[in-house]
């Protein structure tokens, strides 16, 4: 889903690379001139040993080294909610990526507020695996929250598109505060 | 003005043969082709000795320039005549190697400066007649980086594949990046530094001291006298070789474990294993190395901050650059840590290159670019692979 945002052999910032899965996909299919920042030293000796351009580093911290509008498409798949300085991140990547492609979890879909609601618990789903005291997730947010937060960082949202927890698309039209329960997941392209 | 020879080895004074007439290929140049120096000298005549393996492609691409550390030679993959070693980086260059010589044609020159055959102190002057020694002019990366660009043009490739090296090979390979970034397309410093800190000048300072201190020294004339300050270049070498360790690997290799004896003998012979480990290496260094070669080349190094050439910012060294980067550093390296690698790529990020950084785990030091290191072996070749990909020749792994 990611990658269909991201036009032919454009310059690609990763950010969360992980183990390159999404930067060798576009890399060979929409041939994009690619980097990586993958914050586990293990995650990115894996992606240079594919063969891909990937750094260790911290969206909180070294995203400050790029010029602006380095890049085309900066991208940030599942990552936002792991940051110390969400808002600060977000105000980078705008400003060293031209297009922002940035996936991020639904905190507000029904099965976490059924928890809280019935159990008084804090979510635990497969999809989001983590208690409480061990998340890496720390910075959570609805997608309201999310498109909220654009808002204030002058960010148009040129697309968005909710996702179920599998990452298919969800094949209806709904009105923002329907997706903001069902979505599991949403992918949204910003340009300031 | 330049001519390829290679000599025939002959087993009678080989060393000393080694620095006028190397074993391996030889590309001189006429005093009207001077090499223009650093210190605004001009270097002529003068000569460049180097090895070549593989083979160089119809389109002239596949050419790899690897640049070798402080102590090293042009023999990465090969016996050194001197020593009847094998190369010292064959665990990384050959066939099916990381630097896979079935697909790359890979040049390894000695250093301007160096002992084995490039020109370099123990050199004959030509305007004397007797051995450079202090009279040749001092050295710096640049200039070595320079000499090899010649080698380069000589051998009639116009842009390399790739440049390669650890220590002070990583060095100058962040100097071919700067000096011609058109000519370099992969770049690979390992181990490297874009600068040598007070610390490492302090050490080579040490190694530099105990040379001159030897009484055969003479003030660099000893070959007029026909002596070695042997003992002062082995102390060197020991001084340098504890700096290449980590108190890791030391403490697991020897511990405090005694040399051949029960007991302590209440003297100062070598008791301990690691007396006797570096007293060997010192000893085994002076056979194959020159004492004032150590000077200049450790100057060299001395001398190298890439930022200070551009105006005291790394960023501007290199501005614009298209060459792929991949920096490499290990854990316990403590004489060129992580942080020098990092700043490197802080730089190159700063003109949004495309650049790719591991850090390597290894508890064996500064030496783990040396040594046989999975992570580094699997780096070297993903990161040839894709930039193989990236200039359309044909990489190892994707080879039929």
């Amino acid at each position: 889903m990611v990658a269909s945002l991201v036009p032919m052999g454009a310059r690609v910032l990763d950010i969360g690379s992980e183990d390159g899965a999404l930067l060798d996909h576009l890399t060979r299919e929409r041939r994009v001139d690619g980097r990586g920042i993958e914050l586990s030293q293990a995650g990115v000796n894996r992606c240079v040993a594919r063969g891909l351009s990937v750094i260790q580093g911290d969206a909180d911290k070294d995203l400050s080294d790029y010029p602006d509008q380095a890049f085309d498409v900066v991208i940030l798949s599942q990552t936002l909610q792991a940051t110390r300085e969400p808002k600060q991140v977000m105000s980078e990547l705008l400003r060293i990526g031209r297009q922002v492609v940035v996936s991020i979890p639904n905190f507000a879909h029904w099965r976490n507020r059924m928890q809280l609601l019935f159990r008084g618990r804090m979510p635990v789903t497969k999809y989001l695996p983590y208690e409480w005291y061990d998340t890496p997730n720390i910075h959570f947010c609805s997608l309201r929250d999310f498109v909220a937060l654009c808002r204030e960082l002058d960010a148009d949202v040129d697309k968005a598109i909710a996702l179920s927890a599998k990452g298919n698309k969800i094949p209806v039209s709904a009105p923002w505060w329907v997706w903001n329960i069902v979505a599991e997941q949403a992918v949204f392209l910003l340009k300031r | 003005m330049s001519a390829d020879t290679r000599h025939p080895n002959s087993s009678e004074a080989l060393k000393a043969s080694e620095s006028e007439a190397p074993s391996s290929r030889l590309a001189t140049f006429a005093e009207d082709a001077p090499l223009e120096l650093d210190s605004g000298t001009k270097l002529g005549p003068w000569q460049i000795a180097y090895e070549t393996y593989g083979t160089l492609n119809a389109d002239r691409t596949n050419a790899i320039l690897v640049c070798h550390a402080l102590t090293g030679d042009q023999y990465v993959a090969s016996t050194n005549p001197v020593t009847g070693k094998p190369g010292w980086w064959e665990l990384i260059v050959g066939p099916g190697k990381p630097i896979d010589t079935n697909h790359y044609f890979v040049i390894c020159s000695n250093v301007l400066g160096g002992c084995l055959g490039t020109t370099g102190p123990a050199s004959v002057n030509p305007s004397t007649g007797s051995v450079y020694g202090l009279d040749l002019p001092v050295i710096t990366i640049r200039d070595m980086v320079r000499a090899q660009a010649r080698l380069v043009d000589h051998l009639g490739i116009s842009t390399l594949f790739a440049v390669i090296g650890g220590s002070m090979g990583g060095m100058q390979v962040l100097q071919w990046a700067a000096s011609y970034p058109e000519r370099v397309f992969a770049a690979v410093p390992i181990a490297a530094a874009a600068r040598h800190t007070s610390q490492n000048i302090a050490f080579h300072e040490v190694g530099r001291q105990a040379i001159m201190a030897d009484p055969n020294w003479r003030s660099g004339k000893y070959f007029t006298d026909d002596v070695r300050p042997t003992k002062g270049l082995a102390v060197a070498r020991m001084a340098a070789h504890v700096t290449y360790m980590s108190d890791e690997s030391l403490h697991q290799k020897f511990g405090r474990n005694l040399q051949d004896r029960d007991n302590l003998t209440f003297g100062f012979d070598a008791d301990f294993q690691i007396e006797s480990y570096l007293r060997h290496q010192g000893m085994t260094f002076v056979d194959r190395f020159d004492a004032n070669s150590y000077l200049y080349v450790t100057r060299a190094m001395d001398y190298f901050d890439l930022a200070e050439e551009f105006g005291g910012s790394l960023v501007n060294a290199f501005k614009d650059t298209k060459t792929r980067f991949c920096l490499m550093s290990f854990t316990s390296d403590w004489l060129f840590p992580t942080s020098e690698s990092r700043s490197v790529v802080r730089a190159l990020n700063a003109v949004a290159a495309n650049v790719s950084f591991v850090e390597i785990d290894s508890d064996r030091g500064h030496d783990s670019f040396l040594l046989d290191v999975p992570e580094l072996f699997e780096t070297m070749t993903g990161f040839l692979t894709g930039a193989a990909r990236a200039r359309g020749i044909p990489a190892p792994r994707e080879a039929v």
